[in-house]
């Protein structure tokens, strides 16, 4: 999209930060992982949830988001004015002890049940292409209490079945999360570049549950790799606000993470 | 000065012996000690074993190179610019040579690592429960709670020949301080045989034990202090320099092809003595960007009695 207009126009990066954002709830601890979701925090702290704190799996807490723009969770601004500058094992004890309710990550391919693969697309003893692998992610999509999902809308990473689960969402569906043993309450949402996400209570089956401006529901469903469901109250994604645009650009100014 | 305090080439040649297990990373994004991967390349090091969390690069170049054989690590890319190309030339083409695989996620590592800090064989965990990194690493083992029954991981440890840990400053003796996110560093310093350390500066005793609460790790683990600085460039030291964010966009469309990574690889490792030399090939004007803007210093505590 056309930025000429700062106030009505913006990226679909800037949608799905501010979607992203919008799943964080007032005075939750957030798991926040690497690259989109250092911006959803940081916009979610200054529009509704001011007392959200942020968790970064290198071993750094904060309640007020860094005061620039973030490449990494490491970066020295994030390090600096920390309430907790630690080891990372004490945050994913943390998280283990059930003490985080929503964390926020990235995927590369995602299937109708929410499972992530970042680690081997083909067999993994012989792979047509090698991700980078799970970094924090399995253990938040493990562990937290609900977990949201930032990626890509095409085809290819949208399938029927991921070839290797990384990090784990309803497995194939319904109990399954319960029956393997996992503790943590699973995907709540995928936030993609055309749309929003959400999972049948049920089934565990993903739901088409809104479409960002000046997507169709057309090309949604042809960018998915199985026959997507939509929600009976299938709605456009509310966009982004002039003041949650001028945060995102006051956070990420050349547009580093948000213009493609 | 003397102690342990000897030159990065020293190092490497005593304590990182082909066929070794390394443990480099070990804070995440910063504090990672690029000058001992660069003399590791330098000296034509094989069949290494690399162990860390992520690696933002480090591990994709000492792939490239050649020096290692198994990778032990929950993450291999580049944090800000994308996939890391000679990780997965090796692994797709077995190029230049096959790589061995054992994938973690950051937890199950850190375990590994506090399990072997901690003389332990094994760590329980919840996590990873339903995914296929169970089935593809054997150090993991799907079992029970004895008292519930409810299904546990329990994650082997993982105790490192040698570990390569960047601070900001040391003395002669090992005795370090670090401060910023730490990573697996303490557990993993702990686990391994031995630890380099690579310090900003190497400063007197009296420094270091003003401030005991800010050691890393006990000195009797450090075999080898390494004054170095800039010495892990591009990645950050907090007090020291940020972040070359750029230098992360250069070597990932550098690395895109085999020939422009050996290209790379001859500009600013094979081609460069030491980390001095490699300083002196970044500009001035580079180097003084990253340097802080401001100070921002912690309030003094008092260990008066």
């Amino acid at each position: 999209m056309a930025r000429e207009s700062l106030n009505t126009q913006y990226t679909a990066q800037e949608v799905m930060v501010t979607v992203a954002a919008r799943q964080i709830r007032d005075g939750e601890l957030v798991f926040v992982g690497m690259r989109l979701p250092l911006l959803a925090f940081a916009l979610a702290k200054r529009m509704h949830a001011p007392r959200a704190v942020g968790l970064f799996e290198s071993g750094l807490m904060r309640d007020e988001p860094a005061p620039e723009l973030l490449y990494t969770m490491s970066d020295p601004p994030n390090i600096a004015a920390a309430i907790w500058s630690t080891r990372m094992i004490n945050l994913m004890g943390l998280l283990q002890q059930g003490a985080v309710q929503l964390g926020l990550i990235g995927g590369a391919e995602v299937d109708r049940f929410g499972n992530l693969n970042t680690s081997y697309i083909g067999p993994p003893d012989r792979p047509t292409m090698k991700l980078p692998g799970s970094g924090g992610a399995a253990d938040i999509a493990s562990l937290a209490g609900r977990f949201v999902i930032i990626m890509q809308h095409e085809r290819r990473r949208f399938k029927e079945r991921v070839d290797y689960i990384t990090s784990p969402g309803y497995g194939d569906g319904g109990d399954w999360r319960r029956r393997v043993g996992l503790q943590g309450g699973g995907p709540a949402a995928i936030i993609t570049t055309l749309a929003t996400l959400s999972f049948d209570p049920e089934t565990k089956e993903a739901v088409l549950d809104s479409y960002h401006p000046g997507v169709t529901q057309d090309n949604i469903c042809r960018q998915t790799g199985w026959s997507l469901r939509v929600s009976p109250t299938v709605h456009v994604t509310t966009p982004p606000t002039k003041e949650e645009l001028a945060i995102i650009r006051h956070y990420d100014p050349e547009g580093f993470w948000t213009r493609p | 000065m003397m102690g342990k305090v000897v030159t990065m080439a020293q190092a490497i040649q005593r304590f990182v012996p082909d066929g070794c297990s390394v443990l480099m990373g070990a804070a995440l994004e910063s504090l990672i000690p690029f000058a001992a991967g660069h003399e590791m390349i330098r000296q034509r090091r094989k069949n290494l074993t690399l162990i860390g969390p992520i690696s933002d690069i480090l591990f994709d170049q000492l792939i490239g190179a050649g020096c290692v054989s198994r990778v032990i690590a929950a993450w291999v890319g580049n944090v800000s610019a994308g996939l890391a190309h000679n990780y997965r030339r090796a692994v797709e083409g077995n190029s230049p040579h096959r790589l061995q695989i054992e994938d973690h996620s950051n937890f199950t590592l850190a375990l590994a690592l506090l399990a072997g800090s901690l003389g332990a064989p094994f760590i329980p965990t919840k996590t990873l429960l339903g995914t296929d990194l169970l089935s593809g690493n054997r150090s993991f083992r799907l079992s029970s709670d004895p008292n519930t029954g409810a299904p546990l991981v329990y994650v082997q440890a993982i105790t490192p020949d040698i570990a390569i840990l960047q601070v900001q400053r040391s003395d002669a003796d090992g005795n370090t301080h670090c401060w910023g996110n730490l990573g697996v560093s303490e557990e993993g310093g702990l686990a391994s045989q031995g630890v380099i350390v690579i310090a900003e500066e190497v400063v007197s005793r009296e420094i270091i034990l003003s401030d005991p609460n800010r050691v890393l790790l006990p000195s009797s683990k450090v075999v080898a202090v390494v004054r170095e600085p800039w010495g892990a460039h591009p990645s950050s030291v907090q007090g020291f320099y940020g972040r070359d964010h750029a230098s992360y966009e250069e070597y990932h469309r550098a690395s895109g092809t085999k020939r422009g990574f050996e290209r790379w690889l001859k500009d600013w490792v094979l081609d460069v003595e030491d980390r001095t030399a490699y300083v002196a090939r970044l500009r001035e004007d580079r180097l003084n960007q990253l340097k802080p803007s401001r100070q921002l210093m912690a309030a003094l505590v008092d260990y008066g009695y």
